[in-house]
């Protein structure tokens, strides 16, 4: 694991409380967030066992039980992110392009019934109910570095598992190269795609058939402990800890298994600041954000340095051969 | 300044434009009574003190350092529309009264513009002069708004009663016109800043505001210029 724990660019031990080191944190706020995240401070003289964080779900959704995962890289030792946080700082522009926005406009959503139709070049197409979705596979609980490529992070308890079971009960036949993820876009429930136009609706995202069967690469159905929040992606979403969070599609309606690389949203909206691949990558810089480093939310507040960005958000040795030969810099 | 005396101002001034009315209204006396000024000046300390409060009482989300940013950067440019309006509001109103806010209105704008760019400094760049200096010429964006803060500079250097008698009128008139320039770096570096997300809508709602407060002056000037054609032939 890429962890780093010198202190010189701002990581910490896993499990060292996140005591505010400054007046402006007050212990309160560090009591609730502290509980909140439910972690650590016990865990603090203890680094070792840091990677069996305990999770303390905040009561609020279902609980979705699960067992820790196996899956080499799936257990980040970073501290978690404050579930406040991870439900109250989003983007999905479906409901406003406001980090806020997500949360106070999501609850319209209608999570059930909900279906995804999986469809393509595939032996087995079959349109799922979630319900059997969820029992497709064992629940694991995976603690994941997200990267935004706006050039902060969080540290997420996510529930779910591998893509690959999904793919493997579809039978994709030769010619599938790509698997493209079409998620809702539902005027009636989304104020973003009622009236904004700043992309073309519905949200479609890709990957490489080899990425999507990458053992890290989760369907995930809950976080904390529970069922997603409406605005972290509900019912069902992919996360790939090694990409930028945009390539994690949220609140998926349709899978579909292609030949040719398919259109991706955010690529279609601007070609040069945002590529097919989109790995996290420090060395590949946006017109609009340093990719060197990253903030980390909640980590020490206001006047916490920026922590170096690592080349495939720390998941290099899981992912790296998936890119051998190719220049980054390129297939950015 | 002289419109501090209690003046019948709209008399003694040569207003550019139309003077609907030259009544001293209550508004008027109340913009030339001694607090009025002092008041203003804490008003457009209230997004600064709500900032800070909202800083320590934890209120500021998920990104402080982002909401920051965000809020001095919209309050600078808030200031600069508010500093704009202000000579297009005194002509077409027949207010001179207002003309003695102007410069406190346009210190504003430089004061959040300072701590716009103080953010950036700080909370992105930990004063790494190296990284900020690489990172400058970079990023379009972040160059629009660095230029933007360079021009202001001079404005607010030479906002002073003595710089304006040390440069003369005249000279002093021309440099702050830069004012102009400041205006579209501003949008510029908005709209730049918007573009790696297509939401432009905020950027086209200042910009709205701006261009009309330019295109009062365009059109104030043209009506002085034939004005002073028709007198000239009389």
């Amino acid at each position: 694991m890429a962890m780093n724990s010198s202190g010189k660019n701002g990581f910490v031990l896993p499990g060292e409380p996140v005591t505010p080191r400054h007046v402006h944190a007050s212990r309160r706020d560090w009591l609730r967030w502290t509980a909140a995240a439910g972690t650590a401070a016990l865990a603090g003289p203890f680094p070792a066992l840091a990677s069996e964080q305990t999770v303390t779900p905040p009561g609020e959704l279902a609980p979705l039980a699960s067992q820790p995962s196996q899956v080499a890289g799936a257990q980040a030792r970073d501290a978690l992110t404050a579930w406040e946080h991870v439900t109250q700082y989003n983007n999905f522009y479906e409901f406003g392009a406001g980090k806020t926005d997500p949360f106070d406009n999501a609850h319209a959503l209608q999570t059930s019934p909900w279906e995804v139709k999986v469809e393509g070049l595939v032996n087995k197409p079959r349109t799922w109910a979630l319900e059997d979705l969820l029992k497709l596979a064992p629940m694991e609980e995976r603690i994941y570095r997200l990267r935004c490529v706006e050039g902060w992070s969080m540290v997420i308890p996510w529930i779910g598992y591998s893509l690959t079971a999904l793919i493997k009960a579809s039978q994709p036949q030769g010619s599938a190269k790509y698997v493209q993820f079409v998620t809702l876009a539902d005027p009636e429930t989304m104020p973003g795609v009622r009236s904004s136009r700043i992309l073309d609706w519905p949200y479609t995202e890709g990957l490489r058939m080899d990425e999507a069967l990458h053992p890290l690469t989760l369907l995930a159905f809950g976080l904390y402990g529970e069922v997603l929040p409406n605005q972290n992606g509900a019912p069902l979403r992919v996360v790939v800890p090694w990409k930028y969070g945009f390539k994690s599609a949220k609140s998926i309606v349709r899978i579909r298994f292609v030949e040719d690389q398919p259109a991706t949203a955010w690529n279609k909206a601007a070609p040069r600041e945002y590529g097919f691949y989109s790995n996290v990558n420090p060395d590949v810089p946006h017109p609009r954000w340093s990719q060197a480093s990253e903030r980390r939310i909640g980590e020490g507040g206001l006047f916490a340095k920026k922590r170096k960005t690592l080349p495939f958000n720390g998941y290099a040795e899981q992912v790296g051969q998936l890119y051998a030969g190719m220049d980054l810099r390129k297939n950015y | 300044m002289a419109m501090d005396g209690g003046m019948p101002l709209a008399d003694r001034l040569p207003a550019h434009g139309t003077i609907r009315s030259r009544k001293k209204t209550g508004l008027r006396r109340l913009l030339l009574h001694p607090v009025a000024k002092p008041l203003l000046f804490a008003a457009c300390l209230l997004p600064f003190a709500w900032l800070v409060l909202a800083l320590f009482t934890q209120q500021l989300g998920a990104n402080p350092a982002e909401a920051l940013q965000h809020a001095t950067g919209i309050w600078a440019l808030r200031f600069l529309c508010l500093a704009l309006a202000v000579t297009p509001l005194r002509v077409r109103t027949g207010t001179p009264q207002l003309a003695r806010f102007r410069r406190m209105l346009g210190l504003f704008v430089f004061f959040y513009a300072c701590l716009h760019l103080l953010t950036y400094l700080w909370f992105d760049m930990w004063f790494a002069w190296a990284d900020i200096a690489a990172d400058i010429p970079q990023r379009p964006f972040i160059l629009a708004g660095f230029a933007t803060w360079l021009a202001l500079l001079p404005l607010a250097l030479t906002s002073t009663n003595k710089m304006i008698r040390r440069l003369g009128a005249r000279r002093w008139k021309r440099l702050h016109r830069l004012v102009y320039a400041v205006a579209a770096l501003a949008l510029l570096h908005f709209f730049w800043m918007r573009s790696g997300k297509h939401n432009y809508a905020e950027v086209w709602f200042y910009a709205a505001i701006i261009g009309l407060l330019l295109l009062e002056r365009v059109l104030r000037s043209y009506q002085r210029k034939r004005q002073a054609r028709v007198g000239a032939l009389r």
